[in-house]
């Protein structure tokens, strides 16, 4: 399985979100979510909308998380893992369908997740980004009807991004019963890998997935070390130790 | 005839079975919802076409709501512009003081038959929470109102009443602490509960269905407002004023009037205090093309797609989005747009407490200010209805603290 963090770009600076972006690269993981902050985020919890917030308040702008993230791989010492744009439709259809494709990938992006934009407005954006050749990664939720999700994966590139719970992000004790039906079902109806997100944050609960999904998404429980360093002046030093701990916890989790 | 041209959407007939106001509308949500909107987009076209629900939502709006509201001549108001005849439509008059009921209720109605048994709503000026909470005090449905923290400092009242409906009032922490965070927390909560919990969303906005439902329901008061104008003056207005936050009385307005030709219709916006981001809510006339709490309208957002924070002296208008048939409506020139400011709000809710002796809200004072400008270089002959969405008791608090009086 893989283990695909989410982080929060800008949160606290740009410089922050650079060495968080080496030390999860140096624990092995395989794919990293970086978030686009957006003022009004309405799938996201306390968690991750806070980490938007305080970036947000630090006036960060689009064109700065794409040069962060270009001289980030650019300069890299070891190859940073592929790296996925999680950004709200306002943010794209602000700049512009086609330059913001043409701008992630020139970043170095290999994939978006929209999660605001449903299968049935994504046709023009799935386009534009064939074009490009970068993935739109497609989300189906547990509410998510059987004739939805054929058509949902009709055009669904890169991976599926499996929400375990209907909700918003944030930490959460079990993941329901009902997932690993989902799961399964999935399975029999696409060769694309699924990646489970929402409410994962410890490795024991890799163990119900195994067999099941091929990539595990940890999103709040990542972002809440790098909050600590604004919420309770946790040094950046030890909010990248603390990540790390996790990261190295949940990739040992996942490769097993 | 060129079938590759496609025939322009009729004013009267949008949206179209994808949520499309022209351009405008659609769905831009988390996939977690889309199912519950398809579902609550069928059922209401079943409900629409169903007559028992009809009866028993215009026995509601009779007996409950006390509707029809009157159209009222405001005979002292006229004399001092010296120009049109200006009539009043009394949404004030209705139970709980407010347009918002129209909506409230109609979609009480349809939660109860859906089978969901949870109600969870927005609100800025705590008008549409107090209709809310009403609606669901009179069908007993457990009702939850999320109310930004600042908007719950401005309207003390409205929260009282809320709460003694029987609703939880929930604060909002998060950004602007007003309506638009309010509607945020909203949509997160349905995110979680959506199988047995209804979102009443109190204006014309959101994803598909609900700027279409939300103006189905407010539009009684543009089809009562024709049928009176044509049975007590004998003719359609000229024009129709109404205030536009998201949007919803001035959709219910101006809809059974957009195939009328002869009738201008006019929607004015919060021009706050001044042009610049940050100290206006003038959606249309100011914002920009974007996506915003599910669908696709003019907003007011910087050149990176953040929504910018909006000012105005109304808490309902406190908005800074609008609804998606409105921006069709504004650019295929069908309404026109304008913005009145916080001072000439403020102005023409003393004038008309004084003239007619009617205390209107701080959200149909702008409609008023608008109609005080512009009945003069109108004929005695013309006539233009105003809608009064709103009474004003809710804002002595806040007009007193702006006059430097405590109450």
């Amino acid at each position: 399985m893989a283990f695909m963090p989410f982080i929060t770009a800008g949160d606290p600076d740009l410089a922050a979100t650079q060495a968080v972006l080496h030390e999860l690269a140096a624990r092995g993981v395989d794919l990293i979510e970086i978030g686009f902050p957006y003022s009004d985020p309405i799938a996201d919890g306390p968690v991750i909308q806070a980490s938007y917030t305080r970036a947000l308040a630090q006036h960060l702008h689009v064109n700065q998380i794409f040069a962060t993230v270009r001289e980030t791989t650019a300069n890299a010492a070891q190859p940073l893992p592929p790296l996925v744009a999680m950004v709200a439709y306002a943010i794209i259809f602000r700049m512009g369908p086609e330059k913001f494709v043409a701008d992630a990938c020139q970043a170095g992006f290999s994939g978006l997740i929209v999660p605001d934009l449903p299968a049935d407005e994504a046709a023009e954006l799935s386009r534009i980004c064939r074009a490009a050749g970068i993935d739109l990664v497609e989300l189906i939720a547990p509410t998510t009807t059987p004739a939805r999700t054929q058509r949902i994966l009709e055009t669904a590139t890169g991976f599926i991004y499996c929400i375990s719970v209907a909700g918003i992000t944030g930490v959460r004790d079990e993941l329901p019963a009902e997932l690993q039906e989902q799961l399964k079902w999935l399975k029999s109806q696409t060769k694309l890998p699924l990646a489970v997100g929402f409410g994962i944050s410890r490795p024991d609960q890799v163990d119900s997935l195994r067999g099941l999904a091929d990539g595990v998404i940890v999103g709040s429980a990542i972002v809440r070390h790098i909050g600590a360093i604004s919420e309770s002046q946790v040094p950046l030093p030890t909010a990248l130790q603390n990540l790390g701990t996790l990261a190295a916890q949940m990739v040992a989790a996942t490769h097993k | 005839m060129n079938s590759t041209i496609t025939a322009p959407q009729k004013l009267s007939q949008v949206p179209d079975e994808n949520g499309r106001f022209g351009e405008f509308g659609r769905r831009f949500v988390p996939e977690t919802l889309m199912h519950a909107l398809e579902e609550l987009t069928a059922e209401y076209a079943r409900a629409k076409a169903d007559p028992s629900f009809s009866e028993e939502l215009a026995g509601l709006f009779r007996h409950y709501v006390g509707r029809p509201s009157p159209l009222y001549f405001a005979e002292r108001l006229t004399k001092l512009c010296g120009g049109a005849r200006i009539y009043l439509k009394r949404e004030d008059l209705n139970h709980t003081g407010a347009h918002k009921i129209n909506n409230a209720i109609g979609q009480a109605l349809l939660t109860k038959r859906m089978g969901k048994s949870r109600v969870i709503a927005e609100t800025g000026a705590g008008q549409h929470g107090v209709a809310t909470a009403t609606a669901c005090a009179h069908f007993g449905l457990p009702c939850v109102v999320y109310m930004g923290e600042e908007d719950i400092r401005r309207q003390k009242l409205n929260v009282f009443i809320m709460r003694t409906m029987g609703a939880e009032v929930r604060p909002v922490t998060s950004g602007s602490r007003t309506l638009r965070d309010a509607i945020n927390e909203a949509m997160r909560d349905w995110m979680s509960s959506v199988a047995g919990t209804h979102y009443i969303i109190g204006s014309v906005v959101g994803p598909h269905p609900f700027p279409m439902m939300v103006r189905d329901f407010q539009s009684i008061i543009g089809r009562e407002t024709r049928q009176q104008c044509l049975e007590q003056l004998g003719r359609l207005p000229d024009e129709v004023i109404a205030c536009v936050g998201g949007g919803s009385n001035s959709a219910g307005m101006f809809y059974p009037f957009v195939e009328d030709a002869s009738v201008k219709l006019t929607g004015v916006e919060p021009g706050g205090r001044g042009t610049k981001p940050g100290e206006h809510a003038s959606t249309l006339s100011y914002g920009v093309k974007g996506v915003l709490h599910g669908s696709y309208s003019y907003v007011l957002q910087d050149a990176d797609g953040q929504t910018q924070d909006v000012h105005s002296v109304s808490a309902g208008l406190d908005y800074p989005g609008v609804g998606p048939e409105h921006s069709f409506w504004k650019d295929t020139g069908r309404v026109q747009y304008t913005p009145v400011n916080d001072q000439d709000a403020l102005a023409a809710f003393d004038l008309l407490a004084k003239q007619e002796g009617i205390l209107p809200a701080l959200e149909s004072s702008h409609a008023i200010a608008q109609v005080l400008k512009t009945a003069r270089s109108r004929s005695a002959s013309d006539i233009v209805v105003v809608c009064l969405s709103g009474r004003g008791d809710k804002d002595v608090y806040e007009v007193a603290r702006l006059r430097g009086e405590t109450i």
